[in-house]
């Protein structure tokens, strides 16, 4: 009876190695992909206080970096949660404390203007977002074809955010429909809950292909994994994303402050390196 | 309201109980007659889902049982079909993350049956087999009832896992959780509303049936 709790930690520690070598994630990207909260590192001065950040998961790697960025140049610091938009809304409107949202739609900062949830008028159009047809470099999709490779029946699995609520999958229909492929595709779909759970069923390999926002495959993480397709522009109605800053922040000063740091030039050209141009850049069928 | 999630929601838990049932007996036959000394690892095995979110459970099917991995790809050359993405990938979900709601109740009704009818009946010359169906399961039966009541019923309210394995597929892989979770972000609230109302009423009324024509199935919460 002595040995029981000997034996019972040597199984538990043989179970994690055999866990650890059997399902060994050969990327970083399931960890990285996952949408719960990652907070920054804290930094010493404090001129502006915390500001809780609300992001949308395509701004998964972006927004690590900016708010990177801004508190080493303020001092204050940034708690970031990463998840998706309607997820927000929801949240901010039943008084979550966050003090700024970044929506992939802008939609719904509006919609928290309207209600009086949102500062007036901080509603601000940060990035319109882009579509990529995307697949593994070990996949056997020739995704340089454009659409009509998703017409080849060996692909099993096209993975799409949710049309129903995220941006980047009613974007990933419109654009199916306005290719004429939709019909020949549906009943291949996945939904993911947002766009980057929807590379995470990509990346895995559980899907062949998916439609995902541009900001996720241009990152380190995920650009030596596989190559995309950048759908033309003309086949869906741009993504539109929006920020607010939300009207019950406790660091009202801090939020607009995280907000205009945002506005700022060398903000707006990191966003255009992860593929988040503004204003909308004409483009079509190429490399990403 | 979207009945085919609720639908989709019935046939999964069915089929889990079902399964759970017929899986569940002989573990739980094992667990109560066996006295071997590594007993309780497997007891520890069947309780982990009791404690592991189901976060663990959805890594592992997406990236373990993947087209990436060899138990994924074992999978696929036997039955065509990686595990994501399918109902019989909800299925094995199901099944592994009810497992101790089928197992332990079924444990403790073999438990609270008499040791002496089980060796009157051995002595008298019954098998095992018959003895099992002829005197252990009927004293045992409300225990059964526990364990299959308590899988269906965590099988409806099953969420984690299927958000993260689903692909969310209307009429395969969407279930009732899922169109509530997708109402909510939506921001459709009213109809969010009244499927989770519906939900609610439709739960409270399986149970109370079930409690309610079955005084013994309580024994759960009595005796352990």
């Amino acid at each position: 009876m002595k040995r029981v709790p000997i034996l019972a930690v040597t199984a538990a520690a043989v179970f994690a190695l055999a866990a650890q070598f059997l399902f060994r994630p050969e990327a970083g990207i399931f960890f990285l992909a996952a949408p719960g909260s990652v907070f920054a590192s804290q930094s010493a001065a404090k001129p502006c206080g915390t500001v809780t950040v609300a992001a949308a998961s395509d701004l998964t790697y972006a927004m690590n970096e900016i708010a990177a960025n801004f508190q080493k140049e303020t001092g204050c610091v940034v708690r970031l949660s990463m998840g998706s938009s309607g997820n927000f809304l929801t949240q901010i409107e039943n008084r979550a404390p966050f003090d700024v949202f970044f929506s992939a739609d802008i939609a719904w900062p509006k919609k928290l203007e309207t209600e009086g949830l949102a500062a007036p008028g901080s509603t601000y159009l940060y990035a319109v977002g882009k579509l990529v047809l995307w697949t593994r470099n070990d996949s056997h999709v020739d995704v340089s074809k454009g659409f009509s490779a998703l017409r080849d029946p060996a692909v099993k699995k096209i993975a799409i955010a949710n049309p129903a609520h995220a941006p980047y999958g009613r974007a990933a229909e419109d654009a199916l429909r306005h290719a004429g492929v939709y019909d020949a595709v549906k009943d291949r779909l996945v939904l993911g809950e947002n766009t980057s759970q929807t590379a995470e069923f990509v990346a895995s390999g559980n899907a062949d292909v998916g439609l995902l926002a541009r900001s996720l495959v241009v990152t380190p993480q995920m650009k030596d994994q596989g190559h995309g397709w950048l759908i033309p522009d003309n086949l869906y109605a741009p993504i539109e994303q929006g920020a607010v800053v939300v009207r019950a922040s406790a660091n009202p000063q801090g939020a607009q402050r995280f907000l205009d740091y945002v506005k700022s030039p060398a903000t707006v050209a990191l966003f255009a390196r992860y593929g988040l141009d503004l204003p909308a850049k004409n483009s079509s069928g190429g490399k990403p | 309201m979207n009945w085919e999630a609720l639908a989709l929601s019935l046939k999964l838990a069915v089929c889990a109980a079902g399964i759970l049932l017929a899986v569940g007996m002989p573990i739980a036959y094992w667990i109560t007659f066996s006295r071997w000394r590594w007993k309780f690892v497997v007891e520890a095995i069947v309780a982990l889902p009791i404690v592991l979110p189901p976060t663990v459970l959805g890594y592992y099917i997406l990236a373990g049982l993947g087209p990436r991995h060899f138990a994924g790809r074992m999978w696929e050359s036997l039955f065509g079909h990686t595990l994501p993405f399918t109902f019989s990938g909800l299925l094995v979900a199901s099944v592994l993350y009810s497992l101790p709601f089928a197992v332990q109740p079924i444990t403790a009704g073999f438990e609270g049956v008499d040791r002496r009818l089980i060796e009157a009946s051995w002595t008298l010359g019954a098998s095992r087999l018959s003895t099992f169906f002829r005197v252990i399961l009927p004293l045992s039966a409300a225990g059964a009832i526990t364990g299959i009541v308590l899988s269906f019923a965590h099988t409806i309210g099953e969420f984690g896992v299927v958000l993260m394995v689903g692909g969310n597929i209307p009429g395969v892989t969407r279930t009732i959780s899922i169109d509530i979770y997708d109402q909510v972000q939506a921001a459709n609230y009213d109809v969010a509303n009244r499927t989770a109302l519906i939900l609610l009423l439709f739960s409270l009324a399986v149970l109370s049936l079930i409690y309610g024509t079955n005084r013994r199935a309580l024994s759960l919460w009595r005796k352990s």
